[in-house]
């Protein structure tokens, strides 16, 4: 069964048909060609398909087609501006926050999500932001100081 | 995963889409999409409940009590002020409740109708919640099952939520049958002995419109507190949601509700009443704490779950006499 959907995605006026047992995930990263965002346990476990919809964080993995109609959506490739990182982005690479990437993108829109409702969070908040996205690599601490160290 | 995905205007319209032959309900889609993933369930039909309007509302009338709509977000109810100040035991376990994502999808009445955690039912095994024949989790590994309440299958219920409304005596409100009627909450969920196979009363063509909770009395103090292994993100092992009023010293009244330790919220009506009456500083919550759950029935593997619930009920105690 197809339906129509139309969204914004990173700023641009998106409408697509499409089956509507497809998940958000399926549409970015299939239909879309957005592969930053990730497909890890696809149960909302994990956090690395995390986008962030009408200001907040959500797995993409858990978002049926027909749950966006209408919405604002950000992925991991909609915050850099004119060519430069994003401030989250500069810092997860600066504070070494980043090892095999893969949680990364899910960790930074988690990030995000925090720095629009909150602009100067503290410790506890960030990893609050951050208690739905698993990451195997670092063990949080840098991605916790790189976060604490950005700016929206 | 294929299915026909249908978008009711009204209550009448998603009543009657529900009707048909293996038709789901769908709001957040948190719990349900992962079940459908598995293949833990299979519908024909999925029906998006947030297309009807009137489901979204939180409301709170002086000298009766609070309204929440099946559609309201877990996010809105851990961060609604007047909700922390009046019902602390709701606003605590909305936010001990899975992930911020989770919690910014998943809905009131979704929550109340989420699927057991048992691995064995998540898992390849037909198991009697299922349908089959046996429950792997009575002979197999079982720590995380139910002591009290089990038989034939052995879950425990995972909703934070519910444990916390059944202590503050709500009820769920459910659209059947052309109508809408409040069922409470303890009748709500049913036992394996009477169904195995569903863990609510709700019939094809039935489903949660809402909650209602009656006004506390200004002086009691409620609590919630949930024991997980994991700090964050994590289903509870043993919970209570506890809510006394005190005066003089003397506990007058005690409503508690257990979560992790039977396959539905759990009320003990003869500890509530016990603990009505008794004096803090008597040591008599020792007396009553420690027959909490004596005529519980563990498992081979969840006999901790005992000392654990007796623990907690020590904290939360000593926490909201103080």
């Amino acid at each position: 069964m197809k339906i129509k959907v139309s969204f914004i995605l990173n700023g641009l006026q998106v409408t697509v048909e499409t089956e509507a047992h497809r998940r958000l995930l399926d549409l970015l990263r299939d239909d879309l060609n957005l592969t930053g965002t990730k497909e890890g346990c696809a149960i909302g476990e994990c956090g690395a398909c995390t986008v962030v919809m009408n200001k907040l964080a959500v797995n993409s993995c858990l978002v049926l087609a027909g749950q966006i109609d209408g919405a604002e959506i950000i992925t991991i490739e909609g915050l850099m501006k004119n060519g430069a990182l994003h401030s989250l982005q500069q810092k997860f690479i600066e504070k070494g926050a980043v090892q095999c990437g893969f949680c990364t993108p899910g960790m930074i829109m988690s990030a995000y999500a925090l720095l629009l409702s909150n602009k100067n969070p503290d410790e506890e908040e960030i990893k609050e932001a951050i208690a739905g996205n698993l990451c195997r690599c670092t063990g949080y601490k840098q991605i916790i100081e790189a976060i604490a160290d950005s700016e929206i | 995963m294929k299915f026909e995905y249908h978008q009711p205007k009204n209550l009448k319209e998603a009543g009657k889409y529900l009707l048909l032959n293996n038709s789901i309900p769908f709001s957040g889609g948190t719990d349900i999409l992962a079940l459908m993933k598995d293949g833990i369930v299979n519908p024909d039909h999925v029906v998006n409940l947030k297309t009807i309007d009137g489901l979204s509302d939180i409301k709170f009338e002086t000298g009766k009590g609070l309204s929440i709509g099946a559609l309201v977000k877990i996010k809105e109810i851990s961060q609604n002020q007047m909700i922390a100040e009046n019902f602390p035991v709701l606003k605590i376990a909305a936010s001990e409740i899975a992930s911020p994502q989770l919690r910014n999808m998943g809905t009131v009445g979704g929550n109340l109708c989420q699927r057991p955690r048992c691995m064995y039912f998540r898992d390849d095994f037909d198991c009697i919640r299922k349908g089959g024949g046996t429950c792997y989790a009575f002979e197999g590994f079982n720590k995380y099952h139910c002591i009290i309440g089990g038989g034939p299958c052995y879950i425990v219920h995972p909703s934070d939520l519910a444990v916390a409304l059944l202590a503050l005596d709500a009820a769920v409100i459910i659209y059947s049958d052309g109508k809408q009627k409040q069922i409470p909450i303890d009748d709500f969920y049913i036992l394996p002995e009477s169904d195995a196979m569903s863990e609510t009363i709700l019939k094809p063509g039935e489903f949660v419109t809402g909650i209602f909770i009656p006004e506390l009395k200004s002086e009691a103090r409620s609590t919630y507190f949930k024991f997980k292994e994991r700090d964050v993100w994590d289903f509870a092992i043993v919970s209570v949601a506890a809510i006394i009023r005190k005066n003089n010293g003397i506990i007058e009244w005690g409503s508690f509700a257990f979560g992790g330790v039977a396959p539905k919220p759990w009320l003990d009506n003869a500890f509530n009443k016990s603990i009505a009456g008794i004096r803090v500083a008597s040591g008599s919550i020792e007396n009553v704490v420690t027959k909490a759950f004596d005529n519980a029935q563990p498992l081979q593997l969840n006999s901790y779950k005992i000392p654990l619930v007796r623990n907690i009920l020590r904290r939360v105690i000593t926490q909201l006499s103080a």
